[in-house]
């Protein structure tokens, strides 16, 4: 008896479900495509939430910007559950790496007495700010239009949240329980953070979710990050021999790093989509940098004098340029 | 005229480097078989980094093509900005 061996290919019934071949053809989807397109109802939502009967349950019309598919708004980074989770854990260990490092050589008992008050008195009351930033990225989340804009803003949340904690751990390897009720008085009293209190304050009461997106996702995020992680503590802090601070501040610059692709890119094809959204768009983004750039100046001088001045002026005009990039100049 | 070619494994990973293949030679065909993508292009075919990077928006090293790579024929010029199939002739 001879047996011949061959090979049958059988084709799938489908390649994907039948929105996504709407959408992209009809060739296998990416698992960031069938996680993230067309996931939010948008039909036959026959009631008005109970609690606010003015808007839809999920409604567009909540912000000013106006897009012809929401869906446009997509993450360049391509994160849904499973990959964003897989990306972070693989930061947090990096991160616990470092903690562990810095503990076990007792690179904080080393660090000089000066730059240790400078980096608590710095780090320590922005944990409240990142709380903000959870606070404001999860309203975007629940008010905002279109799961591939919704979902990366919980992302976004998330990860503040854990800024925060990684700033409340420093605190706590630097200077112990007393450096984070430290930092929260100086958070509450101290005249060098209440104009950012302020503004982190003010955003908790904007209802436009692509305003607040603005306010601190580009203009506060965008000065803030540059400024604090990459040049107060990585330059200034590590020059002066304070490197184990950078150290236990990896994660903020990387974080910031590639964020930025995904903050970008929204903003750039919100403002490709029409004139009138580009017109909005740099009117909120000029309000709230100059602002932006006015809070964050106490806070440099604090910490670096009148370095601190001149660091900001120019991290302005790069933040100017950034965005003269994606199509909004301010 | 000859053809080169070069075979992936269907997966996650090699999605949007397929994508980027028929992005970067238009004249690519690209035969998608059973747990296996087969890309043949007439001459040459060029694999550009950058490409890839749009497609998945992250880093990539070119090396990593290693990891889904079955087979190739052609020539291989490799460098860190692309990876290029050809005959010399």
């Amino acid at each position: 008896m001879q047996i011949d061996l061959r090979t049958v290919s059988i084709q799938a019934q489908r390649q994907t479900f039948d929105h996504l071949k709407r959408r992209f053809g009809d060739k296998p989807a990416s698992r960031y495509q069938e996680a993230s397109y067309d996931i939010q109802g948008a039909e036959n939502l026959h009631y008005r939430p109970t609690w606010d009967p003015d808007q839809l349950i999920y409604d567009a019309s909540i912000t000013r910007i106006v897009m012809e598919d929401w869906y446009a708004l997509k993450d360049p980074r391509q994160f849904f559950y499973n990959n964003y989770t897989l990306a972070r854990a693989r930061q947090q260990e990096t991160t616990e790496a470092n903690f562990t490092f810095v503990e076990s050589r007792g690179l904080a008992e080393m660090l000089p007495e000066e730059l240790k008050q400078i980096a608590l008195k710095l780090l320590v009351p922005l944990r409240h700010a990142a709380w903000g930033a959870n606070m404001h990225n999860a309203f975007i989340s629940g008010y905002g239009y279109a799961a591939i804009f919704t979902q990366p803003c919980m992302f976004h949340a998330m990860d503040n949240l854990g800024i925060a904690q990684y700033l409340s751990r420093l605190g706590l390897l630097l200077g112990d329980q007393e450096a984070l009720t430290a930092g929260k008085e100086a958070w509450l009293d101290e005249e060098t953070w209440q104009p950012l209190r302020r503004y982190v304050e003010d955003c908790l009461v904007l209802r436009d979710p692509f305003e607040l997106y603005v306010a601190q996702n580009i203009a506060l995020d965008g000065l803030l990050y540059p400024m604090v992680y990459e040049r107060l503590v990585d330059g200034y802090l590590s020059s002066k021999g304070a490197s184990a601070v950078a150290m236990l501040c990896q994660f903020m610059s990387d974080w910031f790093d590639e964020t930025r692709k995904w903050t970008d890119a929204v903003v750039k094809v919100a403002a490709a989509e029409s004139d009138a959204n580009r017109g909005i768009l740099q009117e909120w983004t000029a309000k709230w940098s100059s602002r932006a750039a006015e809070v964050l100046l106490p806070i440099a001088r604090q910490a670096a004098g009148s370095d601190g001045e001149e660091m900001l002026n120019e991290e302005v005009t790069a933040f100017k340029a950034r965005l003269k990039k994606i199509g909004v100049e301010i | 005229m000859s053809t080169v070619f070069i075979a992936l494994q269907a997966n996650e990973d090699t999605r949007p480097i397929i994508d980027a293949i028929v992005q970067d030679n238009p004249s690519a065909i690209v035969n998608r078989e059973p747990a296996m993508v087969k890309i043949d292009v007439p001459d040459r075919m060029v694999i550009r980094r950058e490409t890839i990077e749009e497609h998945i928006g992250r880093d990539y090293d070119l090396q990593e093509l290693q990891i889904n790579l079955i087979t190739l024929s052609g020539h291989v010029d490799e460098d860190e900005d692309s990876f290029t199939l050809c005959w010399n002739s």
